[in-house]
């Protein structure tokens, strides 16, 4: 689509070439989308996303995803917040009920995916780079990782983002859901910093909450603050550590897989 | 974080968007609008592509960039309103039910191209 709107303007662009010299004036045209500017130069109008490639890779992923009937979670939050203990006790939980497979993403390092492997679940490790990569997984990762995992088996792909609350949340991965994990070490104030992970994650886990005797933490305040930037949000306050709270982050969890399940 | 790579992607689409058989032109101008809310630092872009464009149609090009305001319009009321602090609640209804209408764009709106060794201004 893109190469027709390409060849298009550049038939136009030569018509013009040959019957336009106006050096002085700014000549536009708005059938052609180009403009002869004063200095001389022409001004091509583009009017393409700069992610559109990681767009479409996304969109091609959500269809492979909906073909097989896989629920995907795309699971971010700041580094050390507690992403994969949180993981190792869900798949614990769901497994092997809910035929899961995960994806982890880390900059280096496959201490992740050894944790999560304990579980029986397959489990894809991407690095980045050795020595300092991507911020994020972007779509084509996910495209490429997939590749290694039987879809046709799997009933939920989790993927664990590479710990950073500001990139992922940029990304589109093909996934049906995105969830963040904060934890209560973390400043309150966390989800008005990053307002663009808050808005765009469906439901947030408030972990670490077996240390908030221990900590002058306003629990409220930090509610209040993930509201602020995503009214109604979904909050499950929970601790990998203790599993309190994992009853409802689990049914959740379950109702929407179970939802894709039925959709068949 | 990631602007390096933005910075490749947007010399990409640059360099295709020439039209073929135009002869030895060069990309003097990228001009690119970018939302408030798409985590992308313009300093970091304009630094970044700076490298990026190297030994490419685009050497020396400029890149101008548009900031786009966070403006949202209420699913309930229908108010339409320009978000200015890190709150998404309905100024006039309180609703939480909104649609970001513009903030999130990364786009390239248009190159400027100029013959080999003419002089460009601006």
């Amino acid at each position: 689509m893109f190469l027709d709107r390409l060849f298009k303007t550049s038939r136009v662009y030569h018509h013009q070439d040959s019957h336009q010299h106006h050096p002085h004036a700014q000549v536009e045209d708005n059938t052609t989308g180009i403009t002869t500017k004063k200095s001389g130069t022409r001004e091509i109008k583009v009017v393409r996303r700069v992610l559109d490639v990681n767009e479409k890779m996304a969109e091609e992923n959500r269809r492979v995803f909906a073909e097989k009937s896989v629920f995907v979670i795309n699971v971010m939050s700041s580094p050390g917040s507690g992403k994969t203990t949180t993981l190792e006790k869900t798949l614990a939980h769901i497994m092997p009920d809910i035929r899961t497979a995960v994806i982890v993403g880390d900059i280096c390092t496959t201490n992740d995916a050894d944790r999560l492997a304990v579980s029986g679940a397959p489990v894809v490790q991407i690095n980045t780079d050795e020595f300092g990569g991507d911020c994020h997984l972007a779509a084509h990762v996910i495209e490429k990782a997939t590749g290694g995992l039987e879809l046709d088996n799997i009933d939920l792909l989790i993927v664990e983002n590479v710990g950073n609350l500001v990139c992922p949340a940029e990304f589109d991965i093909g996934e049906d859901t995105r969830v963040v994990v904060l934890s209560v070490t973390e400043g309150e104030d966390k989800p008005v910093k990053y307002p663009l992970m808050f808005r765009e994650c469906e439901a947030a886990l408030l972990n670490k909450i077996d240390l908030l005797p221990h900590l002058d933490y306003d629990k409220q305040k930090a509610l209040d603050c993930i509201h602020q930037i995503h009214p109604d949000m979904p909050v499950f306050e929970i601790s990998a550590k203790t599993e309190e709270g994992f009853g409802p982050w689990l049914e959740w969890l379950k109702a929407k897989v179970k939802q894709k399940i039925d959709a068949r | 974080m990631h602007e390096m790579g933005i910075a490749l992607q947007i010399v990409e689409i640059a360099t295709a968007s020439i039209p073929p058989d135009s002869g030895n032109v060069r990309v003097a101008k990228v001009n690119l609008k970018i939302g408030k809310l798409a985590a992308v630092v313009p300093d970091s872009l304009r630094f970044c592509f700076d490298v990026a464009v190297k030994d490419t149609p685009l050497d020396g090009a400029k890149l101008a960039i548009a900031e786009l305001p966070v403006v949202a319009r209420c699913n309930d009321c229908h108010t339409q309103w320009t978000i200015k602090g890190p709150a998404f609640r309905c100024e006039s209804c309180d609703s939480g039910s909104l649609e970001i209408i513009s903030g999130r764009e990364l786009d390239i709106e248009s190159i400027e191209i100029s013959e080999e060794d003419t002089h460009v201004s601006g």
